[in-house]
């Protein structure tokens, strides 16, 4: 086996020039062979990455449909103007997902953090919970997003049925308009596994004697989470809040599977990036997309900008 | 002096972080216990006003029903073409890329690294149409060759990245003697650094398969206008065209323990490595 390679090289009694220059390339050495090897993901870059990045711009400023790409003209800024004085939904979908953004990030990071903190504490049968709080993060979205469907379902969905149970009247999780964004962060809480994972491999990297140190002066476990446990971790929130912005800025299927393509009653559930995919392959406007998209990823760029440049003074990365 | 907890508090400690466990474990895992369940009710069962986790009549035939309401089978093969293209390109394509990354020099390798890494901080949103345009213009939409080409290709900075990290932290020694034994590049890569990169290849594999069967998006784009062309999402979305019928509940169910059993027979096996996966993006990233 360990061998099969480099002998087919040799082995081969009559092969064509073709071929044989073909196979002298290919196990030959020297520097070139790294272009070879790196070929088909820069041919992928370039053409799934560098042509969409510059296309996207361009597709933008047009008033491209569908059909040949010739139709397209240009438009200048009329995409983005529009969206400001004439798209109402584009507006909707911003306060939606500006939102779920707000709600679900925190959230998120507040609850994977302290799963993580109970998960870091000496007791037996930590593996178990460990895989038990893990398991929702390997769910298919769209299983999740089906069975949360029934599962907030008025009439018999097992929320309401738990809630009655202890008299609470039903609530309209997924048509009345004040509560479908909730149910949506609700839903989207329930895969914190990820995150949490994270935290739990961080918080196992801090070294003991620091927690002895605070012990020593006499800090209880107030102390400990305040001055080690907190500040040690701030590299790991940082990370996580940034995965979690950018998960959430982006937040599309369950949101799409749940409450159908228009977000549901009075759109309430209708995030930018369903706008942009209804747009796009719905009405296909794809040059108004185009510039959707842009808005979108320029807006995320900002707010990760903002995130690093805030993180100089709140993100402890040791001694540097 | 050192303070030590009384026996006392440190048992009140404990248990309170046990029931604290015990009760989110329990939250946690409702949701997939009311799944099972479900699926396995009648469809008068399920419209009671109570949770009922254990049917008084198992409806075992609902796991046949569902193959005459949706073709199951061509679903999970449509499926699992996407799936082996995923993982074909996340163990070869990117590793050989990681491999030269990591082990080769050649000029220009740094800037081509930075453009990698510069790949992997480009959201999706903005790849999104124009992508859709020119698969539209090959003719490509309605076909595979969207959510195959792309993964043949190792179009995942973020694996080749993870390989380049892990063989660059393989000890020169063995590949500076092979090379001197005369071992062509391709002999050290297959030879040297796959073998001693097991851990990797697990995490790679578990990750592709994961991202491509779970993928909702790029098939409902590229897909979703014919249905026999479908993936297992979106035959299970597509179930929600029934919505309203109560008999369709336990059926949608049965489609979702299809689709969420591979994920967990797969953590079941592979936990260690997805972990490991999940923990070194996040670590490193």
């Amino acid at each position: 086996m360990d061998t099969t390679v480099v002998s087919n090289a040799n082995s081969q009694e009559h092969p064509s020039p073709i071929s044989q220059s073909l196979k002298r390339l290919l196990f030959s050495r020297g520097s070139w062979v790294g272009y070879l090897f790196i070929l088909p993901w820069f041919i992928g870059m370039i053409w799934f990455d560098a042509f969409p990045l510059v296309a996207n711009i361009y597709l933008g400023s047009t008033d491209y449909a569908v059909g040949p790409v010739e139709n397209a003209n240009w438009v200048g800024l009329d995409n983005y103007v529009k969206m400001f004085t004439e798209d109402e939904l584009f507006i909707k979908s911003i306060g939606n997902t500006v939102y779920y953004i707000v709600l679900s990030v925190p959230l998120t990071l507040l609850l994977s953090f302290g799963i993580a903190l109970l998960l870091n504490t000496n007791i037996r049968m930590m593996g178990l919970f460990r895989t038990i709080y893990y398991i929702p993060s390997v769910i298919p979205i769209v299983a999740a997003s089906v069975i949360f469907l029934w599962m907030f379902n008025a009439r018999s969905g097992a929320v309401n049925q738990l809630l009655y149970a202890v008299g609470i009247q039903p609530i309209r999780w997924l048509t009345n308009p004040d509560y479908i964004k909730l149910t949506l962060v609700l839903v989207g809480l329930w895969g914190f596994g990820s995150q949490m994972i994270v935290f739990l491999a961080a918080l196992q990297g801090i070294p003991a004697h620091l927690y002895e140190a605070v012990s020593i002066d006499g800090g209880g476990l107030f102390a400990r989470l305040r001055y080690v446990t907190i500040p040690l971790m701030t590299p790991t929130i940082f990370f996580n809040m940034l995965v979690g912005l950018i998960a959430s800025f982006q937040v599309f299927a369950t949101a799409f599977i749940m409450l159908g393509a228009n977000g549901g009653a009075l759109q309430s559930g209708l995030f930018y990036m369903m706008h942009t995919y209804n747009n796009a392959f719905r009405y296909f406007q794809m040059g108004y997309a185009a510039a959707l998209s842009l808005v979108l990823f320029i807006a995320m760029f900002l707010v990760n900008a903002v995130m690093m440049w805030s993180s100089n003074r709140w993100v402890y990365y040791g001694d540097e | 002096m050192y303070v030590t907890e009384s026996k006392v508090s440190r048992w009140s400690r404990q248990s309170l972080i046990y029931g604290l466990l015990i009760a989110g474990g329990l939250v946690v895992l409702f949701p997939l216990v009311w799944t099972f369940s479900t699926s396995l009710k009648t469809p008068d069962q399920v419209t009671m006003r109570s949770v009922q986790l254990i049917p008084d009549q198992v409806a075992w035939s609902n796991y046949q029903e569902i193959f005459d309401i949706a073709p199951v089978f061509l679903y999970f093969k449509n499926t699992m073409i996407i799936v082996i293209a995923s993982v074909f390109g996340g163990l070869v394509t990117c590793s050989l890329a990681g491999y030269a990354f990591a082990r080769i020099n050649f000029p220009g390798r740094n800037v081509l690294f930075l453009i990698l890494i510069g790949t992997m901080m480009l959201p999706y949103v903005v790849q999104i149409i124009p992508l859709f345009v020119l698969f539209d213009r090959l003719g490509w939409v309605g076909t595979f060759l969207p959510l195959v080409v792309p993964r043949l290709l190792g179009h995942n900075a973020f694996y080749i990245f993870l390989y380049r990290q892990f063989f660059r932290g393989l000890p020169s020694e063995i590949f500076d003697a092979a090379r001197i034994d005369g071992t062509s590049e391709i002999g050290l890569w297959w030879r040297m650094a796959l073998p001693n990169s097991k851990p990797v290849l697990a995490t790679m594999a578990i990750f592709s398969f994961q991202f491509a069967w779970n993928d909702f998006l790029n098939p409902l784009i590229y897909l979703g206008s014919d249905q026999s062309k479908w993936t297992m999402a979106l035959g299970l979305n597509g179930l929600q065209g029934f919505e309203g019928e109560a008999s369709s509940l336990p059926m949608m169910m049965v489609m979702s323990v299809f689709m969420l059993l591979p994920m967990l027979a797969i953590f079941a096996i592979g936990q260690r490595y997805m972990v490991q996966g999940v923990t070194v993006s996040g670590l490193k990233g």
